[in-house]
């Protein structure tokens, strides 16, 4: 297929870079991108960075496009319902776009306070969008006496690092048993807890909050759940994000908060496991088997996984499943915080074991290996980001774990449970 | 300008930070930051991060590529 009409809902990475592709790959038809927020596609990691800092503005992250695009915006309509069908995508404001191929790429939200009016307090955030970064800069600008962030994942950690490098007082309240710990373990997660502890963040694991309580409409202090309370002026929710798959109630097909199942080919599959021909999914909301992993389905909120997912959905749309085969991208994503560069290959989720093969924490600068029923799964360097590609091999190909012993800086391999917490809820993550 | 710099690919090399040191700097031994929205007077020395980068992950949209091409 090389004409016709493409719609992409969702303008944002994954978004952008698929209608890219198509153009790329030769579609000369009418393309439209429909997006939710009133902007262009822009880039979301320096929001819990830089934005936060004061270094760049909110609005500054528009993502470069390549060549000419060629395309129809409607920006600031979300995509609002699936007519399946009748091969529609109806918007929020009441119009309908049909198409011969869909694109749905409409990502993921942060997960909300879930007390509604809680969550309403004045001070109270989420961070995901580039409003969020700008509503949150502009509370931070009246420098409160202390933020307390709810949550250590990658959003939680690289905000409470942002927030100590201009000074302000910072608790991150973890109710799991380390930073990081749900993506990368306690044994990594405890070197990044000693840094954060060294930046002056007032980190407390194993730590849930029941309530947020305000005064005069504005968030005052949290309960904990173990009795007392944190005094904050403003709190951030970093608890994690959910699939924007609720407008697609009622089309049939396979989703939920967790994903938009597709296969190899990014065609999304309905109720029945049965793909649709002429929808595709990309990025972050899409739900796929690897096959590196054994078929597991996966989900991934990376950076590289919405452009090389959205380049093979575009193959796949234009050229058919057979020709763009089945999508294997080695997941891969960064972190920068507290004076770390934090680069992951592979999947860590389901390892059982973790080995420093390189450098030492000791010295900051490492290499952790991650291994599942004697296979290498994943690598994660600290600082030592140029030790990362020797390790794609490894994963790649399910070598032995670990991949490399007898190395001159780690004669003897000391292997370790990575600790990873449960699937979310058995830990209690969430409040 | 637009500019955005792939951070699975980049490594560290720093010759976009020597080639455009306004608008590329490394905090630590490995971490960039980069401006997103240089001024479009810093083109040439952008261009040059560009071509500078061993491993080529700075991508770079100069306003007149998007003329006429929406929002």
């Amino acid at each position: 297929m090389r004409d016709g009409t493409i719609v992409v809902a969702g303008a944002s990475l994954a978004g952008l870079r698929g209608a890219e592709a198509l153009r790329d790959r030769g579609f000369s038809g009418r393309l439209i991108l429909v997006g939710d927020e009133p902007y262009r596609p822009y880039d979301r990691p320096p929001l819990s960075k830089h934005v936060l800092t004061g270094e760049v503005a909110p609005g500054a992250t528009t993502l470069p496009g390549v060549g000419r695009l060629e395309a129809e915006w409607r920006l600031g309509t979300a995509a609002a319902g699936l007519d399946r069908a009748g091969r529609a995508l109806r918007l929020a404001d009441g119009t309908t776009l049909p198409f011969d191929r869909l694109l749905i790429a409409t990502g993921a939200r942060a997960r909300p306070w879930p007390k509604a009016d809680e969550a309403r307090l004045a001070g109270v955030h989420t961070l995901r969008g580039r409003d969020d970064a700008a509503a949150l800069a502009a509370d931070l600008s009246a420098r409160p006496g202390r933020v307390l962030i709810l949550g250590a994942g990658f959003i939680g950690c690289e905000v409470a690092s942002s927030l100590r490098a201009v000074g302000l007082p910072v608790t991150v309240a973890d109710p799991g048993p380390a930073p990081l710990a749900r993506a990368l373990g306690t044994v990594v997660g405890g070197f990044v807890a000693g840094r954060m502890a060294a930046a002056g963040v007032d980190y407390r694991p194993g730590t849930r909050v029941t309530h947020l309580e305000g005064a005069g409409g504005r968030v005052r202090r949290a309960r904990l759940e173990a009795g007392g309370t944190i005094q904050a002026d403003l709190v951030v929710v970093a608890l994690g994000a959910l699939r924007n798959t609720g407008w697609l109630a009622g089309a049939g097909l396979d989703a939920d908060e967790g994903g938009l199942s597709c296969d190899g080919a990014c065609r999304v599959l309905d109720a029945a496991g049965r793909p649709d021909d002429a929808i595709f999914a990309a990025g972050d909301v899409a739900r796929w088997p690897h096959p590196l992993y054994g078929g597991r389905p996966v989900a991934l909120e990376h950076w590289g996984n919405a452009v090389a997912q959205a380049a093979h959905a575009a193959r796949a749309m234009l050229d058919g499943p057979e020709a763009a085969g089945a999508y294997a991208e080695l997941p891969a994503f960064w972190s920068s915080q507290f004076g770390l560069n934090i680069k992951s290959l592979g999947l860590i989720e389901g390892a059982d074991a973790v080995a420093v093969a390189q450098g030492s924490p000791r010295t900051g600068r490492f290499l952790a290996v991650y291994g599942r029923a004697g296979r290498t799964v994943a690598a994660v360097s600290i600082n030592a980001g140029r030790w990362l590609p020797a390790y794609e091999a490894p994963i790649r190909d399910g070598a032995a774990f670990p991949p490399i012993t007898g190395a001159a800086d780690q004669p003897r391999l000391r292997s370790l449970p990575p600790g990873l917490p449960g699937p979310r809820g058995a830990s209690g993550a969430r409040p | 300008m637009r500019v955005v710099v792939d951070l699975n690919r980049c490594q560290a090399y720093a010759q976009c930070c020597y080639a455009a040191p306004e608008h590329f700097v490394l905090q630590g031994d490995e971490i960039l930051v980069y401006d997103p929205a240089p001024p479009a007077a810093a083109r040439a020395a952008l261009d040059r991060a560009v071509q500078a980068c061993p491993v080529r992950a700075i991508r770079v949209e100069h306003d007149e590529d998007r003329a006429g091409a929406g929002p």
